[in-house]
């Protein structure tokens, strides 16, 4: 299975209709999310990140795309793979990284890791590791929010292998029954470790099984950055006007292995090549390029403000503080039980 | 004669050894096929044993575990392997309301002879979801047989006997046990209910299984050096606990720990404590102690997990402590 060969090109009206600066902010934010995360892997090398580390290099269009549709107020529900999604909404790279670290100044002090990032003030609701996992919550939050009258979306990523799960078909159902304001966003890189979809689902069009539970389904391009947010917008304001859930398929790739541990026996170096023809940031800086937005100056100056972000990640994270080892058992109810 | 191979080496030839020598049985679960098993437990097997028989399963826990009890009704043999004891619970129900419960519900008509394995345990720094040592909860569970095999020869030979079970059998692998390497005997036939004396000691019980099994034996060690000698006990088997073999150990030393890396809270330490009090509290000269991990979700920090989990140091802390007589 190869990329969808998108019929019509929506993000083709974006790109005729958003200024440059806004299309560099694009790029920008996909870069981003790229060299941090190849920052990450170094320092896992090197000992400074431990456990499991998991890269969405690749699929960067996805959160970039979504997350622009998204306001402030709504709510961000994620998996383990998470990275991308926390940088794109907004958290710091100095909160994120430091978290990767272990340390007391990480968005979840150090007690996360990288699988488990979270934080309120930009309504990140986690990344969760069981797969599935975060699919009921989402709808939860969004109950909240109906009975509670606020307009908020909640906008849940999750992979393809949580197609499989019981929760998946639960939530989709209960979410279209109540007409919960969700978007359910999955991120099809296709495969759910070393297990390929063709060899998971019995259905492999994941956008079709939305029609299961009478709610709106649609895949897009998930490599084009354009294209996701323009769907996503369009997804994002039938849910804010209350017409119900909606299910978004992205289809996408992941370049790097599932995690650090994965020696990855289960795909062809020439898939992967394949797939790399359809990097989500060359996509988007050879359009840029083809319309005279962007030349080799402004791609090295966009390059250079993400590396020295970056560079101040790190250089947080390492001065960060170790939780203080008396403190082990913070946090696990409120101060009032503890 | 004894061959020197790692932990997983010896499921993979448990699990190879199962496939040849029996045509019903299945080994089924996510990853298990083309990816080799996430912790490379059953690399090549699909290869050897063809897709029929080495089934990689959609991330389904609940359904592949009940297809699992489905298939041993249906007169199968199946080896269902969840990736760790962390997901074990999407398919709690099929576990704890059908196949523990089949044989007694049905007034003796089915049973259920189905094997579960999946890795259990902390110290990966892999956080609150992937660290879990759900073991003493199935360990509660009338209807079930629990193993805990902590070493090679047990990871190779255990697995023999769980099938000859016809009822269910769950298997924990603790996960910082994979890459240990120690000697085999693969004609060893071992009774998979019986407890093990790892290491013979007068002084205190150490009674321990699974991962916590070579911190408990390192602490021995350094005991012995300051002249305590700590007999090692390692369970084996969670269920039926060979509670016999315990009480006879701590008739004798007068000392008994429990270190078990489960939550102290009603914890398979706890229980084992209270059997000691309920059978050998004459013979005792201390109360029971425990060396279980904090009452915390599994942090990410090193040093906090580090701070989390019984370690070798604590388990020493606690013996010299119950022999200063102030334990
Ligand atoms: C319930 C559960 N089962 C198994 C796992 C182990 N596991 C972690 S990620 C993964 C694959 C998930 O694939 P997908 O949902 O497609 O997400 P991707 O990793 O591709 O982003 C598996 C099997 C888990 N974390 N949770
Ligand atoms: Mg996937």
């Amino acid at each position: 299975m190869s990329a969808p060969e998108a019929t019509h090109r929506p993000g083709q009206a974006l790109l005729s209709g958003l200024p440059r600066e806004a299309l560099l902010e694009r790029l920008r934010e996909m870069l981003r999310i790229r060299r941090f995360e190849e920052r990450c892997a170094e320092l896992y090398t090197q000992g400074k990140i431990h456990g499991f580390l998991h890269l969405c290099i690749g699929e960067e269009a996805v959160a970039v795309g979504a997350m622009r549709a998204l306001r402030p107020e709504d709510n961000v529900v994620s998996t383990y793979r998470e990275h991308g999604h926390a940088l794109a909404r907004g958290i710091s790279a100095a909160a994120v990284m430091a978290e990767m670290f272990g340390k007391a100044n990480g968005c979840s002090r150090g007690r996360g890791g990288s699988m488990h990032l979270f934080d309120a003030q930009h309504r990140f609701f986690g990344g969760h590791a069981i797969v599935g996992g975060g699919l009921p919550i989402a709808v939860g939050l969004a109950l909240a929010a109906r009975m509670r009258q606020e307009a908020r979306v909640t906008c849940c990523f999750f992979g393809d292998g949580a197609v499989a799960e019981g929760v998946f078909h639960e939530s989709l159902n209960l979410a279209a029954l109540w007409r919960l304001p969700v978007l359910f966003l999955c991120e099809n890189n296709l495969y759910a470790m070393g297990t390929h979809i063709t060899r998971h689902q019995s259905q492999i069009d994941i956008a079709r099984k939305a029609a299961a539970y009478g709610l709106p389904g649609q895949a897009v391009d998930g490599m084009a950055v354009l294209e996701v947010e323009e769907a996503a917008r369009a997804a994002v304001a039938a849910v804010r006007a209350g017409e119900g859930p909606r299910l978004l398929e992205a289809r996408t790739y992941r370049f790097r292995a599932h995690s650090m541990y994965d020696p990855e026996l289960y795909r062809s170096r020439e898939e992967v090549a394949q797939w790399k023809q359809r990097d989500p940031i060359d996509l988007l800086a050879g359009a840029l390029r083809q319309a005279d937005l962007l030349d080799d100056a402004a791609l090295a100056q966009l390059e250079g403000e993400v590396a020295a972000e970056i560079d101040l990640a790190v250089a947080a994270a390492e001065a960060g503080p170790w939780e203080p080892v008396q403190d082990l058992l913070k946090d696990v109810h409120s101060p009032r039980f503890a | 004669m004894p061959t020197t191979m790692t932990y997983r080496e010896a499921v993979r030839a448990a699990l190879a050894e199962a496939l040849r020598s029996d045509e019903r049985v299945l080994l089924m679960g996510e990853d298990v096929g083309r990816y080799g098993g996430a912790f490379a437990c059953s690399r090549g097997l699909l290869e050897e044993f063809g897709p029929e028989r080495v089934r990689d399963t959609p991330l389904s826990e609940a359904t592949f575990v009940g297809a699992g009890i489905g298939a041993a009704l249906g007169g199968m043999r199946p080896i269902v392997e969840i990736m760790t004891c962390n997901f074990a619970l999407l398919a709690l129900d099929q576990i704890v309301n059908h196949a523990a419960i089949m044989r007694h519900m049905s007034g003796g008509q089915f049973s259920v002879p189905l094997v579960i394995r999946m890795a259990s345990g902390g110290g990966r720094r892999v956080a609150a979801q992937h660290s879990n040592s759900f073991e003493g909860w199935f360990a509660r569970l009338p209807g079930v047989t629990v193993l805990a095999p902590a070493t090679v020869q047990d990871a190779r030979t255990m697995l023999r006997g769980a099938l000859r079970e016809p009822d269910p059998v769950l298997i924990f692998e603790h996960i910082l046990l994979y890459p240990v390497q120690g000697e085999v005997d693969e004609q060893a036939d071992t009774d998979i209910r019986r407890a093990a004396v790892r290491r013979p000691g007068r002084d205190v019980s150490l009674i321990t299984y699974g991962g916590s099994l070579p911190k408990t034996l390192a602490a021995a060690e350094q005991l012995a050096a300051e002249g305590i000698e700590a007999e090692v006990i390692d369970l084996r088997c969670l269920r039926p606990l060979d509670t016999e073999l315990f009480l006879d150990s701590v008739r004798r030393t007068h000392r008994a720990v429990v270190v078990d890396e489960a939550w102290y809270t009603g914890s398979l330490a706890a229980e084992i404590s209270a059997l000691i009090m309920e059978r050998a509290f004459y013979d005792l000269d201390a109360p029971v102690a425990r060396v279980c991990s904090a009452e915390v979700p599994l942090p990410y920090a090193g040093h906090l997990e580090d701070a989390a989990l019984p370690q070798a140091a604590a388990i020493e802390r606690t013996v010299k402590e119950m022999m200063a007589g102030h334990g």
